[in-house]
């Protein structure tokens, strides 16, 4: 076993490793070195991170109201039934949770394509021939730099019901939701703004019914106005990070393909298509495997601005485990429900990496394994092999 | 894999050292911390309203601290149910800490309280409902420092300038739903209440209802008082002569009624002093809850000085709680702070001198505390998300889910 984090390189097509005979026979002595110098993380990680959630995993499977310690005489074993009660047995609990990670999927379904689509537009217009380059740059990142605090509170006041982003929609005509109290969800009123059903009276086919204790029409509700609200906030502050690490793979581009492109009389969304595009892959994978975990993990704008309400339609699993073990004790089920959230996040961030793996590359390197195999018995798996 | 030996041997090293490291954390028992009695050091976790709430308590503490010789550690929480949580888990709780009444039964259902009423001589001095607010499973548990309950507030301006009179104060809900809808006018809505369990539980309770049934032993939230309750709610609230705060672009019913929205709002006494500092102008007047078909009825907010369970100096924990819901000490820190005496002799003297206070005073006799039942916490929030869609929803509905939900986390 080793206690070592997994290689960020595992997330990115890193070039074959070398073989390199004369470096192996030293490596003994190196391998020393460098437990020696990652000692000090090792230890941090470990104590900071690997033995809390272990210890959070044993108080998933206890009933432990948070009195003195979960390991002491006095807390039961419960085995599984925190995850029973939040998952397979029907009730509030159950609800509550499934009300959660609807409400997150949606918000993961909105803001992962438009933080990265808007990130790395604002990271195209920024590498081409425009005025005041510095000046934008900056404008755009300002946002991921300043508090989420400070941002979530003018947020506030920008959306209430006589706020400025009302009083704008109020100059072409338009009456604005009292945002951050409006439970309504988007798919509801686009299908009765299409004449599809009432929001008011649901179709019975999809009320009647539904998997783990919500109604398809709950599960197809899509984000609630204030919700969506929320989404406006997260893209808004977070697309101008992801766009620096745009802008960076952007100078990366070779440039004589885009030259050959040209010279091959590509023209320029031929170019971006064909050439950029495929060069972004790693950040691509990068901005979308970040956004993807940070967005499940949503919780401060969550806590600051709406608590969960309205109806819930805010309420996210991260702030329902938060309010589950402060607010009401109930520390297993909290302690459950992260882990329960931890296996999606893991499970999505597979499936992400199957879909946008780079074909010719694993076939690149199968071959290369292969030769390599050929020439000696010990070959390596790599991590990114290793999740296949 | 060149060194598979030796590469698992300074994997087990490393583990080791975590794991040794980890034990020497669990080392952070304060069994060492033990004094000599009489002179132990106390923590104090509250919850403050603000500055004047804090000295207040501070100048209480502090003349503890001259009289018994013992240092008290004065802390204010920013979160305190976070901060006791942390205690609590790490073994090492405040000593005395404030607790609202709506916590009391997780509290003490988890073990973590230690009761001392007791030990207290003068008990029947306490209003009796709010000593039951304390009392979980038969043991009285606390003492209540102080306590709110709610009134109708009545902006007179609005009044007046509906052609009403002091004659026209609702008593009854028929007077309310008339007087609401006489003063809804254009930007002003006549009745603005929170669309929570506690100001619509309000209603509850004058249709003679209430979630549980009186010693908190059977689920009654789906009874026939409790419907005709909600559905006198929610008939206004569909006229437009009630509203929700947020249906008036206001955080609480306090800011609708301070900014002229509300002609009149359910509110608390702590009221007093937001309307003192934020709309020092308005000129309004509190009057008693109207009756609904149970009779009166009311809420009661209350928060008592507990004494924890874990606590390496109990008696004098259990003396500085004493000591500051005595008399004089209440008398002292009910005076700016806007919050109600629960001694029954303090509330003359009190009324004389904040006379305009009597309609919250005269709840305390019948007021209904909060529900006190472990694990429910949930439930009540899952209760009020949907009074929020009350308007358009089905009473019946609400009250059932919340009758099963109950039942589910009392009886499991």
């Amino acid at each position: 076993m080793t206690a070592v984090p997994a290689p960020a390189g595992g997330l990115t097509t890193s070039p074959a490793r070398e073989p390199g005979r004369t470096r192996r026979r030293r490596s003994s002595g190196q391998n020393g070195a460098g437990w020696a110098f990652s000692a000090p993380q090792v230890v941090l990680v470990g104590l900071f991170v690997l033995i809390p959630i272990l210890m959070a995993f044993w108080v998933s499977l206890t009933d432990w109201r948070g009195r003195g310690s979960p390991f002491s005489t006095g807390v039961g074993f419960v085995g599984f039934d925190n995850y029973a009660t939040i998952l397979t047995e029907p009730g509030l609990p159950r609800q509550d949770f499934m009300t959660s990670l609807r409400n997150n999927a949606w918000y993961v379904v909105f803001v992962v394509p438009l933080q990265t689509g808007i990130a790395l537009t604002l990271a195209l217009v920024l590498t081409s021939k425009i005025r005041a380059k510095s000046f934008f740059r900056t404008a755009f990142y300002f946002p991921t730099v300043t508090s989420s605090v400070a941002i979530s509170l003018v947020f506030i006041f920008l959306f209430t019901g006589a706020g400025a982003v009302n009083g704008l929609l109020g100059l072409v005509g338009i009456d604005g939701p009292n945002w951050f109290s409006d439970s309504r969800g988007l798919l509801h009123l686009a299908g009765e703004g299409l004449g599809l059903w009432d929001a008011s009276s649901p179709p019975a086919a999809l009320t009647g019914s539904g998997p783990l204790g919500l109604s398809w029409w709950d599960w197809l509700s899509g984000p609630s106005i204030a919700l969506a609200a929320l989404i406006l906030l997260v893209v808004w502050t977070s697309a101008g990070g992801y766009m620096l690490m745009f802008l960076a793979a952007l100078q990366d581009v070779p440039a004589d393909v885009q030259e050959a492109a040209r010279m091959d009389g590509a023209n320029a969304w031929q170019r971006f298509r064909n050439v950029t595009l495929p060069a972004l892959r790693p950040t691509l994978f990068l901005v979308t495997t970040l956004g993807l975990i940070g967005t499940w993990q949503v919780f401060d704008q969550v806590y600051l601005i709406s608590q969960g309400n309205p109806a819930k339609t805010t309420l996210t699993p991260a702030y329902l485990s938060y309010t589950s073990a402060f607010e009401t004790g109930q520390w297993g089920r909290a302690a459950a429900m992260s882990f329960v959230l931890f296996a999606i996040i893991v499970v999505l961030t597979t499936v992400q990496r199957y879909v946008m793996r780079d074909k010719d590359a694993i076939a690149e390197k199968r071959a290369a394994k292969a030769a390599q195999r050929r020439r000696s018995s010990s070959s390596r798996t790599t991590f990114f092999h290793a999740g296949r | 894999m060149r060194h598979p030996i030796r590469r698992s041997a300074q994997a087990a090293v490393a583990v080791a050292t975590l794991s040794l490291a980890a034990a020497c954390g669990g080392g952070f028992d304060d069994s060492a911390d033990q004094q000599e009695s009489g002179t132990a050091p106390l923590t104090m976790l509250i919850a403050s309203s603000g500055d004047a709430e804090t000295q207040a308590v501070q100048a209480q503490v502090d003349a503890y601290e001259q009289e018994s010789g013992t240092t008290v550690d004065l802390q204010v929480a920013a979160d305190l149910s976070q901060e006791l949580a942390q205690g609590f888990a790490g073994g090492n709780p405040p000593d005395v800490f404030y607790l609202d009444a709506s916590r009391l039964a997780d509290q003490a259902d988890a073990g973590n309280l230690f009761p001392y009423l007791d030990q207290v001589d003068d008990l029947d001095d306490f209003y009796p409902n709010l000593v039951d607010a304390f009392t979980y499973d038969g043991t009285q548990y606390c003492l209540p420092k102080d306590f709110s309950t709610l009134a109708l507030e009545i902006n007179d301006a609005a009044w007046s300038a509906a052609g009403l009179t002091e004659a026209d104060y609702p008593t009854t809900w028929e007077e309310l739903s008339t007087v609401a809808q006489t003063l809804t006018t254009g930007g002003q809505t006549g009745l603005v209440i929170g669309d929570t369990r506690d100001r619509v539980g309000a209603f509850m309770t004058q249709a003679g209802g209430w979630f549980l049934n009186a010693d908190g032993t059977e689920v009654t939230t789906d009874s026939p008082a409790n419907l005709e309750a909600l559905q006198y709610v929610q008939e206004n609230l569909a006229a437009g002569s009630f509203a929700y705060p947020s249906a008036v672009d206001a955080g609480w019913g306090g800011e609708a009624f301070g900014t002229g929205k509300a002609a009149m709002t359910i509110e608390g006494n702590w009221l007093v002093g937001a309307m003192e500092a934020d709309y020092p102008d308005v000129g309004y007047t509190v009057v008693p809850l109207p009756e609904g078909p149970g009779g009166a009825g009311t809420l009661s907010f209350t928060n008592c000085l507990a004494v924890s369970a874990d606590s390496d100096a109990q008696d004098a924990a259990v003396d500085l709680a004493t000591y500051l819901t005595s008399a004089d000490a209440m008398t002292a820190l009910t005076q700016d702070t806007g919050v109600l005496p629960s001694r029954q002799s303090l509330a003359d003297a009190y009324l004389e001198q904040f006379p305009e206070r009597q309609a919250y005073i005269d709840g305390a006799e019948f007021a209904q505390g909060p529900v006190n039942a472990p694990g429910v916490e949930q439930v009540l929030i899952d209760f009020d998300s949907q009074l929020g869609g009350l308007a358009t929803g089905d009473p019946q509905a609400i009250l059932e889910s919340t009758q099963t939900n109950l039942e589910q986390a009392i009886g499991g």
